[in-house]
Formats: C-alpha cells, structure tokens, sequence
C-alpha cells in the first residue's frame, strides 16, 4: 500500500508542474492555433527570472517568504510583458499565412530565447534553493518528501481551477471561448479578436514562465532546460487534445504517474512508457481524449 | 633611361630586401599550432570545459615564458611557442567530427588535444586516425576507445573510468564501509552506463553477495530526481553509487539531502570534486568522493602541483579541479613527446610521425602524479588517484576533504592487453596495491 501511494504521490508532485507548462501551451494552441515551439523556453526564462530574484532577496537576508513571493510577482510582470510583446511586435503579422509559417517563427523564437539566455545568465548551471525549504519537510508513506513539492501539488490545481472558471463562468472567458469556437462570428458579434490573442498569448506564456518560477528553487538551472520541457508538454498536450484544459490535466496525470510508476517498477521504460500513452491515445482518438471531433467549414 | 634603369632595379632590390625582411623574422617565429576542444557551453562547460580551457590558458602562457617549474622550463615546446586555437566542445559528435576536419585541414593546427564527451571521442578518434593526424584525448571515461579498435595516431594522456570505479571499491572496502545492498544512479549514455557496470562488477568482487536493489538511469540533464529520490530512500541500500556529475549532480544533491538519503544510505560519487566549490554546505557530510585523479584538493605537495594550485588559484579566483589537472597533464605530456622527438631529429620541429613515436609508452610528471602510456600498445594512460570523504568548514566556508587516500596505478588500472571488464570480473589479477 505504500509502495503504491509513494507512486501515486511522485506522480502528483511531477504532474503538478507540468500541467500548469501544458496548460499555457493548450491554451495558446486553442485561441491562436499555434503550435508552439518556443514555449519551453518561456519555462526556462522562469526559472532564470526566479534564481536571480530570489538570490538578489538571500543576499539582502530577507527571509525565504519574501523571495518566494518576490520571484513570483516578477516573474508575472516580465512574463507578461514579453508574451505581450513578442504577440504584438511579431506573431500578429503572420497571422492569416500557413501554419508552418507560424511554426517556424516561433522555432526562430526558441532559438533566440536559447542564446538570449545564455547572453544574459551565462552557461554555467545556477540554483536558489532557499525557498525550498520554506515548508520544511514532512513524513509520508515511510518517506521523507519536501514541504515545496507537496506544496504544487494544490498550487497548480489552484491555477488550473482558476483558469477553468475564467474560461467557463465569466464574460471574458466566454469571449475567449467564443474566438476558439469560431473566430470570424465572434468578429461580426464585435468581440475584438486580436485583443484576445494578445491575451491569451501573454497568459501562455505566463503559465510557462510561472512552471519555471516554481520548479526554479529545487533545480539546477543551465542551458538546454527548455527542450526537455516543450517534449514532455507536447506529450501531455496531445494525449490530452490540443486546446482543451481538462485533457493537460488528465494528460499531465498520465504522464506523472506513468513515469513514476515506471521509475519504480521499471527504470528502464521510464521515457518510453510515456510515448508509449502518447501512441495508444492517438490510435484510439487522434484528437486527443478530450478533444470533440469537430466538422470543418468549407 | 639609364637612371630609370638603375632606379627601376634600386625599387626592385629594396622591395626583394624588404620581404626577405618580412620572411626572416616570420620564420624565426614559428609556433606549434595546438587545436584544443573542450566545452565552452552546454551542460558541461561549467564543471569540465571552462576550467579545462583555463587549465589551458595557465599552462600555455607558462610554457612560452619559460615560467615552468623543472622538466618543463623550456619555452614553448622545445623553444618553438604553442599557438593554441581553442574550439566548443558542445554540439553533438557529429559536430565534432566536422570540427576536428576543419582543424586539421583548414586552420593546418599540428596536433588536436582535447575532448571530455565520451560520445564525442568515440567519433572523433577514428577521423584521426583516417587523416593520419595526431590526437591526444585527455579527459573522456569511456575504456571503449582502445578495446573496441586500435589507433596509432590516437593517445589518452588520462586513465579511463575503470580506476575511478575499482578505487572507490578499494577505498570503501579500506575504511570498512558495510555493503550489503546497493542502489545506483547514473546517466543513460557511455560514461553513465559504462561506470555503472565497473561499479557493480568491482563490487561483486570485493563484496561478494552484494544486492543490487534499485538501479536508475536517467537521461542525461534529466534535472528533476524526485521521483528516483524516492526509489531510492524506498531501497534503503547500505550505499548508494552514482557517476552523475555537473549540474545534474547538484541537482541530485540538492534534492536528496532534504528528502534524508544520506541519512539512510552512505553516498559515493565516483566523480565530484568538481561541484564541492559551488555546492558548499549543500554537500552532505561524509560523503565519499573521487576526482579521476589525485587532483585539487586531494593532490599531493610537490612543485609542479604548487605550480599549479597557486597559479591556477591566482589567475582565476578559484582552484583546480579535475578538468584543468587533466588538460594540464595533457599538454605537459606532449611537450615531453614533442621535446623528445627534437632530441632525436636534432632539434627541428618533429613531423607527425616522429610525435606519435615519441608518445608512445612515454611516461612523464605532472601536479597529479605520474602519468604512464602504458595500455593500449602504449597509446593509453595510466595514473594514481585519491578518494576522501567531505566535511564542510564554516570558517573557511568551503568543502574540506578528510580520510584521504591514494592507490597506485597498478592497483587500480587493467594490465596490458586485457579488457577493462574481464578484468574486474577476473577477481582484478594482478593489481599491484602495495
């Protein structure tokens, strides 16, 4: 029994993060149909932004709470900023050409973050692990876990609730809901639909850089951290359906709990159970497990 | 006519003078073009590729000032200036072996030395060797290099991975540590997986009945082990081994010591000097480390390693590690090969041939001890090296390193013409540890 509930709360603790990367990938392929690639390097600039606030706080001997808080809110504000940016200074003047141009634009961008990164942080791996011991640590199962981890696990459900009820029971997120259903009605109804992708574009990359923030206190930050992100969202996002909520949350479990059950019982299949799920679903349902099959307008 | 003659034929000797003048001193200024590849960026470049390179830089400028301490006081290599054209190690071997074409035929270096990938030697030696150029590999783990093929033009001027993992075992079973059970992790590539299986098979023979329990291997940068770390608290071996290194091993270092493995299992770590100057107090107490080496804070006082430690220290704020201590060994080696082919052609810069004999079974001194071409037919090294177990001092706030102790190479490296594998699980015949 608590080899089984070790398991599942590995799984937890992996999901948690990683639906809240999925989420802003889904929800920026819902609303603008742009699959994209640069997506993981929004993750990264997260966690870089979080390491050099809080190690700016640790260096003023300001408690952990405050770094924690700080490296959130700044992360918020520059994340923002930059999807709102890169939205209206580049994307926008793609819009209405194939999608493959729009795929290549945003490759073009995570090759740039990559070097930016780099230009800015260095190559050199870098860490602020103070807020990790904000929770202390607690005994389950026979085992000793990090306060933090467990910590995201009601964090991420919290930012996936909030979105879910944003998207479903207010005006704003009907209008949202409206432009991914149909985006020439909702612009003959008057909704302002380039608002909306600049919006939904800038809260994409937001949940990327907010994934980042919090994972940033118990990694170890170097170059190459966004690649390994973008393919594990791109798994959870496709198992689950491109721009559906509720499949990156099904879709993050899955893989949280494939690869920790996998870690445990079978080392070896820890990558390839995952795309072993991914291939299965899109046998069975091409768009995903939670996407509808929708007709296409001609 | 005739003054425009003689003044036509003046114009034409003074700029005949003038060139000669360009050429003479062009001559006379001849250098060693030394191609070296190490990682400036990627994962690596922090614990391995940039303080090689500065290992290089050091070693370089002390060589063309003469400033060596004995045997290498002569400038440069054998009086001709080293002329190093340093080139990123990271991008992947296919890469590399492009690199290393260009090197050779685009930039005319002499010799290429370098290369810390596993990966990246195993592509690049045979490219060597189809070129007939010489190559002095002078970091990656891997023994594949000379028991999957022979080279002539290829060297390792380093001992492989086979002595970091027997003399840990050495070590471990010298300072009575209890083994029973043992879990492992290690990268999913050639030095993880190589390392693992010298690790358990050195183990099975110094420990017999050893059980290996939980046994991992993620993927390289894989940067997340919570789920391992659990596994592994969950195995509860008497040790846990693992060949992780740079900043996957911080991060696996950071992450388990919150979650108490080293509380439930002794940690080893078969390569981890390297992150003791950023990890500080993060590092658990007691830990046992190696270095590949007798290097930085377990090298021996003598005054090539005096040379070293204090220059190395003075020009970059900290001191060596493994990687600076294996590049320098790397290019002391070559200039001892280089000199020595001079003593035989009478002084004239050698061909390449006349290097690779020089190189082959030589033996030379560097801060980490004696190093010995002795596998391979000659083309491969072997060398002391130390363990220790960590223990931070608050007051100098850095990791000390305390119980140390050294293995002679004989005891911890294959004889001749053996596998590295077969060896160990031959019962490691004829190791010489007295």
């Amino acid at each position: 029994m608590n080899f089984f509930l070790t398991i599942v709360l590995d799984g937890l603790i992996q999901a948690s993060w990683l639906f809240v990367v999925a989420l802003g990938l889904t929800l920026v392929f819902g609303v603008l149909k742009i699959l994209n690639i640069a997506h993981g390097s929004f993750y990264a600039l997260g966690a870089y932004i979080a390491a050099t606030v809080v190690t700016m706080v640790a260096a003023r001997s300001l408690p952990p709470s405050v770094g924690f808080v700080a490296m959130l809110l700044a992360v918020a504000m520059i994340a923002s900023a930059v999807g709102w940016l890169l939205e209206r200074g580049l994307l926008k003047m793609f819009y209405g050409r194939d999608e493959v141009v729009l795929l290549l634009v945003t490759y073009a961008v995570f090759l740039i973050m990559e070097d930016v990164t780099k230009l800015i942080w260095g190559v050199n791996p870098i860490y602020a692990t103070q807020p990790y011991e904000l929770f202390g640590n607690l005994e389950f199962a026979g085992l000793y876990y990090v306060g933090y981890d467990l910590v995201l696990i009601p964090i991420s459900a919290a930012i996936g609730f909030a979105i879910w009820f944003g998207l479903n029971r207010t005006v704003i997120g009907k209008i949202v809901l409206a432009v991914i259903h149909n985006e020439e009605m909702s612009l003959s109804m008057g909704v302002r639909v380039n608002r909306v992708y600049a919006i939904a574009f800038a809260f994409g990359v937001l949940l990327a850089a907010l994934a980042g923030a919090l994972t940033a206190p118990k990694i170890s930050m170097q170059p190459g951290l966004s690649s390994d992100v973008i393919i594990l969202s791109f798994a959870i996002v496709v198992i689950g359906g491109l721009g559906s909520v509720e499949g990156a949350a099904v879709g993050a479990l899955l893989v949280g709990l494939a690869r920790a059950a996998s870690v445990h019982l079978m080392p070896q299949a820890e990558l390839f159970v995952i795309y072993l799920i991914m291939a299965v679903v899109l046998m069975f349902r091409p768009e995903g497990l939670f996407k509808r099959e929708t007709a296409r307008r001609i | 006519m005739n003054r425009f003659r003689r003044a036509n034929r003046a114009a034409i000797l003074a700029s005949v003078a003038a060139s000669f003048a360009l050429v003479a001193p062009a001559a006379a200024q001849e250098t060693f073009k030394l191609g070296i590849v190490t990682f400036l960026s990627g994962p690596a470049a922090d614990s391995f590729g940039v303080p090689a390179r500065n290992g290089a830089q050091f070693v370089i400028d002390q060589l063309n000032k003469g400033a060596a301490p004995s045997p290498y006081e002569k400038v440069g290599f054998g009086g001709i200036k080293v002329e190093p054209v340093i080139i990123d190690e990271n991008g992947g071997a296919t890469k590399q072996v492009q690199e290393l074409r260009n090197l050779y035929q685009r930039d005319n270096v002499d010799v290429v030395l370098g290369y810390i990938g596993s990966g990246d030697c195993l592509a690049v030696a045979p490219i060597a060797e189809e070129l007939k150029k010489m190559l002095v590999l002078m970091d990656c783990g891997t023994p594949r290099i000379f028991e999957d093929a022979k080279y002539n033009y290829v060297f390792r001027t380093a001992a492989h991975a086979t002595m970091d993992n027997v003399g840990l075992i050495r070590y471990m079973k010298a300072k009575n540590i209890k083994m029973t059970t043992l879990s492992a992790i290690n990268q999913d590539y050639a030095w993880g997986q190589d390392s693992r299986a010298d690790f358990v098979a050195a183990a099975e023979q110094l420990y017999p009945g050893v059980k290996l329990q939980t046994d991992l291997l993620p993927k390289f940068g894989a940067g997340q082990y919570g789920t391992e770390i659990s596994a592994l608290v969950g195995a509860g071996s008497d040790v846990v081994y693992s060949s992780l290194w740079g900043g996957d091993l911080q991060a696996f270092v950071l992450q388990s010591a919150p979650r108490g493995l080293p509380k439930r299992s002794q940690l080893v770590f078969s390569a981890a000097d390297h992150v003791l100057p950023p990890l500080g107090d993060k590092m658990p107490d007691g830990t046992i480390i190696g270095a590949r080496g007798a290097y930085g804070l377990m090298s021996q006082k003598s005054p090539l390693n005096d040379w070293l430690f204090k220059g190395y220290e003075a020009a970059n704020g900290v001191y060596p590690v493994q990687a600076s201590y294996r590049m320098t060994q790397a290019i002391l080696g070559l200039k001892a090969a280089v000199e020595k082919a001079m003593a035989k052609n009478g002084g004239k810069k050698p061909s390449t041939d006349e290097m690779v004999a020089a190189m082959t079974g030589l033996e030379w001194q560097t801060p980490g001890g004696l190093i010995q071409m002795k596998l391979a037919d000659g083309h491969q090294a072997i060398q002391p090296i130390a363990f220790s177990r960590t223990k931070y001092n608050p007051d100098l706030k850095r990791v000390d390193l305390v119980d140390i102790q050294y293995f002679a190479a004989e005891c911890v490296n294959p004889p001749p013409g053996v596998k590295a594998i077969d060896w160990i699980k031959g019962g490691m015949q004829g190791a010489k540890c007295d």
